[in-house]
């Protein structure tokens, strides 16, 4: 406890002394901030010198070995790093599918060789990393997959058609599963493969979302030539990859989604939420006028602390050594269909002044709420539908039969 | 604030699992409601788990208790609530105790609180009139000074474990009206006060709860639990306490009876194959789980943060007892749904199980109650 006491001094002064004053008040999740890459770009040059000395320091990887450019940290004094950057009100340095995806597959499950290359160019954001597991045939049943990849020496060759694959218009990898073995039981056939994007044959195509943005692709693979020493784990065996990396996954949207939402809160004062619904249906006596309205934002706020206040509960109990269960799924679902009862609420506060898409006439945060509203509505289904999730709960969690 | 249980809070929970697996299965309660029992729980059973210990945990040392918190009575109580235990946790430990413990002057406390933590004696707290709803200060029962002390007048409904209480804490007005804050004082009255008459209210869950009627009853300057005229905000603190442990009763029920459904999704078996592998029930089990999930977390750290006296706990007790409220009633409803014609009959436990959780519900406010109270505490 004196050593964390410490740790939290220290680490105070530090921040405080290092991170660039116009960061401060950003706000920031797995979602939203530094994505990194070599195609990175930076409107504020500020976010990139948060993102050097962060890395430098090991801080964007704060539990990850110090050996592969992490910080080394306990989960309790990464708890109060998190803490202190919220206390702080300051942006995470660097966010994105290395850290919160590939990173800890790769620590679980990789080669010496592919942790030394990989995780230290994660850590400093350097690569910038994309998913490939959805393809048109295979979604819920993502075990189906057909992507092909035949072996030719010491490479795959792979051919076939990846799809919303989120940012694979800025990646400059991406793991896939390919299928390495056609006639064995559908899970036992798939590889886990790391593919450099500026391979030869690999192109994408962005795919226009009803949000107006385009954040995912059609990815393409024809006779691209994959060096066998980027099989993570063994060949055939990718299906055990993949599924530990989507409960990362799950936990990351879960953490994203739970969290504060579009503002942060003002410490002590009204919520981001109370505080927009007075100001759009106006005050009688201190109280949001509308009462109904008052009623649905207390409800979600409450349901809101109830759900931090879980992933919070199953943290402090892995930290405390439990083993963790299948939870992510339960995040998964609860948290999306929290933000998308976040936006629902947030768009009916806003009343006509939500049915804006652009141009002059409409306020630029409010356009932004009717756009995230849209995009919301596909966090039930990203990262493996609110069904499928509900299935996995109720065979592993809850022992149900098939 | 750690959301995970200590080493001793461990041990505290698996005890207290394993004494009330053994001594107090569901039957128990049954047998107590078929017969009629007027007290509906089993003092010997009271004096038992004061021996124990477990009524003393969350009290001072120096009251006799064990000086720890909350965070290990609801350990206890979530047990006692697994199987329906109808021992006074609630309104006599949790109301009478609290209030005894917060508010009473060194000579009431010497009076009465040993005998509560001991399981000898059960103080009641009328915090409820007919008409008062969810309203603590909405009080109606008059004290009138007369000589050096009042005389108390009015009527006081569903008193929870008040029926054979030895003493009732009575709020009443000393001055104001309505709604008013100010002018409410706490007496403790003992249960042989000439003018008391106390009734049994034979309610939907089966619990003791009494009417009570005070005409003119005598209280003297001494019988008063907290200051004279400013007794709501202790009234409130009491309350908070006390739904923190209903709402602690309510987790251990809803736990209780989702395992029961689970097992018969497992065991009863339709068009050949166990009701539980038809996907509309498992995504419905599902979100019920969910819905336990969240509110354990939120009792958890309601009652953490009332123990470290932290300045948002009267919310946290209003987020435990909402989502107490809404996943209780959630899991006794779909357990009587997948039960099927049997979780309609009076013989399968699961009836009792949402007759608690509505009674439960309506207790401390329900989750509309709470919303509205999280709201004004959020400054909106
Ligand atoms: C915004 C967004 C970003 C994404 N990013 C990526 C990415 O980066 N990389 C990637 O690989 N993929 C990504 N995906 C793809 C995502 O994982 C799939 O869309 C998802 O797994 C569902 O597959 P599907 O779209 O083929 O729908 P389907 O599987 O065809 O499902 C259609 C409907 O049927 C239901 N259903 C299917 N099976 C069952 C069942 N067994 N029981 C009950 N209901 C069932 C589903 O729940 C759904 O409601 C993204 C998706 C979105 C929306």
């Amino acid at each position: 406890m004196a050593d964390l006491e410490t740790f939290r001094r220290e680490t105070k002064s530090w921040l405080e002394a290092n991170a660039p004053a116009s960061l401060v008040g950003q706000i920031g999740n797995e979602l939203e901030g530094t994505w990194g890459g070599r195609k990175a770009t930076w409107p504020n040059p500020d976010a990139k010198r948060w993102l050097d000395v962060m890395a430098a320091r090991g801080f964007t990887a704060p539990t990850w070995p110090k050996a592969y450019g992490g910080g080394g940290l306990e989960p309790a004094e990464a708890k109060v790093l998190a803490q202190l950057l919220r206390e702080l009100r300051l942006p995470p340095p660097l966010i994105g599918f290395g850290l919160t995806m590939i990173g800890p597959t790769l620590l679980r499950f990789g080669s010496e060789e592919q942790k030394t290359l990989h995780l230290p160019r994660i850590c400093r954001g350097e690569i910038r990393w994309c998913q490939g597991y959805s393809e048109p045939g295979a979604g819920s049943d993502l075990a189906s997959l057909q992507t092909k990849a035949l072996r030719d020496g010491d490479h795959f060759v792979l051919n076939g058609t990846k799809v919303w694959t989120s940012y694979a218009d800025q990646a400059d990898w991406i793991f896939a599963l390919v299928r390495t073995n056609p006639t064995a039981k559908k899970q036992e056939g798939i590889t886990f493969l790391l593919v450099d994007m500026d391979t030869p044959g690999v192109s994408v195509s962005p795919i226009l979302l009803i949000s107006g943005k385009s954040p995912f692709c059609e990815t393409h693979f024809q006779d691209v030539r994959v060096p066998v020493a980027n099989v993570v784990h063994q060949i055939d065996a990718g299906w055990t990859v993949a599924k530990a990396l989507l409960g990362h996954e799950r936990t990351m949207i879960a953490d994203a989604f739970g969290g504060a939402g579009p503002r942060p809160d003002k410490k002590g004062g009204r919520s981001y939420l109370a505080e927009l619904a007075a100001s759009k249906l106006g005050e009688e006596q201190g109280r949001i006028a509308d009462p109904i309205f008052r009623d649905e934002v207390a409800a979600f706020e409450m349901e809101s602390r109830a759900f931090a206040l879980t992933v919070q509960r199953t943290k402090d109990a892995a930290r405390a050594g439990h083993q963790p269960g299948s939870e992510s799924s339960m995040f998964k679902i609860y948290g999306t269909e929290l933000n998308q009862r976040r936006y629902e609420l947030l768009v009916r506060l806003l009343g006509p002044d939500a049915l804006g898409w652009e141009g002059p006439g409409f306020d630029e945060a409010d356009l932004e709420i009717t756009r995230e509203w849209l995009r919301s509505r596909g966090n039930t289904i990203e990262g493996g539908t609110s069904e499928v999730q509900l299935n996995i709960l109720a065979k592993h969690v809850l022992g149900l039969p098939s | 604030m750690q959301l995970v249980l200590t080493e001793e809070q461990e041990l505290i929970a698996a005890t207290a699992r394993d004494f009330v697996a053994a001594s107090s299965p569901v039957s128990r309660f049954r047998a107590l409601r078929d017969a009629g029992d007027p007290l509906g729980y089993s003092p010997a059973l009271l004096r038992e788990m004061g021996e124990l210990g477990w009524l003393g945990i969350a009290f001072d040392e120096k009251q006799g208790g064990a000086g720890l918190g909350l965070a290990e009575l609801v350990l206890v109580v979530e047990a006692l609530g697994r199987s329906l235990a109808p021992e006074p946790f609630v309104g006599g430990l949790a109301l009478g105790g609290f209030a005894l413990a917060l508010g009473a002057s060194p000579a009431l406390q010497s009076a009465w609180l040993p005998g509560v933590l001991e399981g000898r004696k059960v103080v009641a707290l009328a915090h409820q009139e007919p008409g008062s709803r969810h309203a603590l200060t909405r009080i109606g029962t008059r004290a009138v000074a007369s000589g050096s002390g009042f005389r108390l007048t009015g009527a006081k409904s569903q008193v929870l474990d008040g029926f054979g209480a030895e003493a009732v804490i009575v709020p009443a007005r000393t001055a104001g009206g309505g709604d008013d804050r100010s002018g409410i004082t706490l007496f403790l009255v003992g249960k042989d006060a000439p003018g008391l008459a106390s009734e049994r209210a034979i309610r939907v869950d089966s619990r003791n709860a009494a009417q009570l009627h005070l005409d003119g009853v005598v209280c003297g300057p001494e019988s008063i639990v907290g200051k004279l005229g400013e007794g709501a905000s202790l009234l409130e603190a009491v309350v908070d306490r006390a739904t923190v442990v209903l709402s602690a009763e309510m987790l251990g029920g809803m736990a209780a009876v989702f395992e029961q459904t689970l097992s018969y999704l497992k065991t009863r078996e339709q068009f050949g194959v166990p009701i539980g592998s038809f996907q509309a029930l498992q995504h419905r089990a599902a979100q019920v789980y969910m819905e336990i999930e969240l509110a354990r977390s939120s009792v958890m750290a309601a009652a953490r943060s009332v123990d470290a006296g932290e300045t948002d706990a009267a919310k946290l007790v209003s987020l435990a007892k909402a989502r107490c409220s809404g996943a209780y009633l959630l899991a006794a409803n779909e357990a009587v749904q997948m039960f099927g014609g049997v979780g309609m009959t009076d013989e399968y436990d699961v009836g009792f199980y949402l007759k608690r959780a509505r009674a439960a519900e309506l207790t401390f406010g329900d989750a509309a109650y709470h919303r509205q109270r999280w709201a004004r505490l959020g400054g909106y």
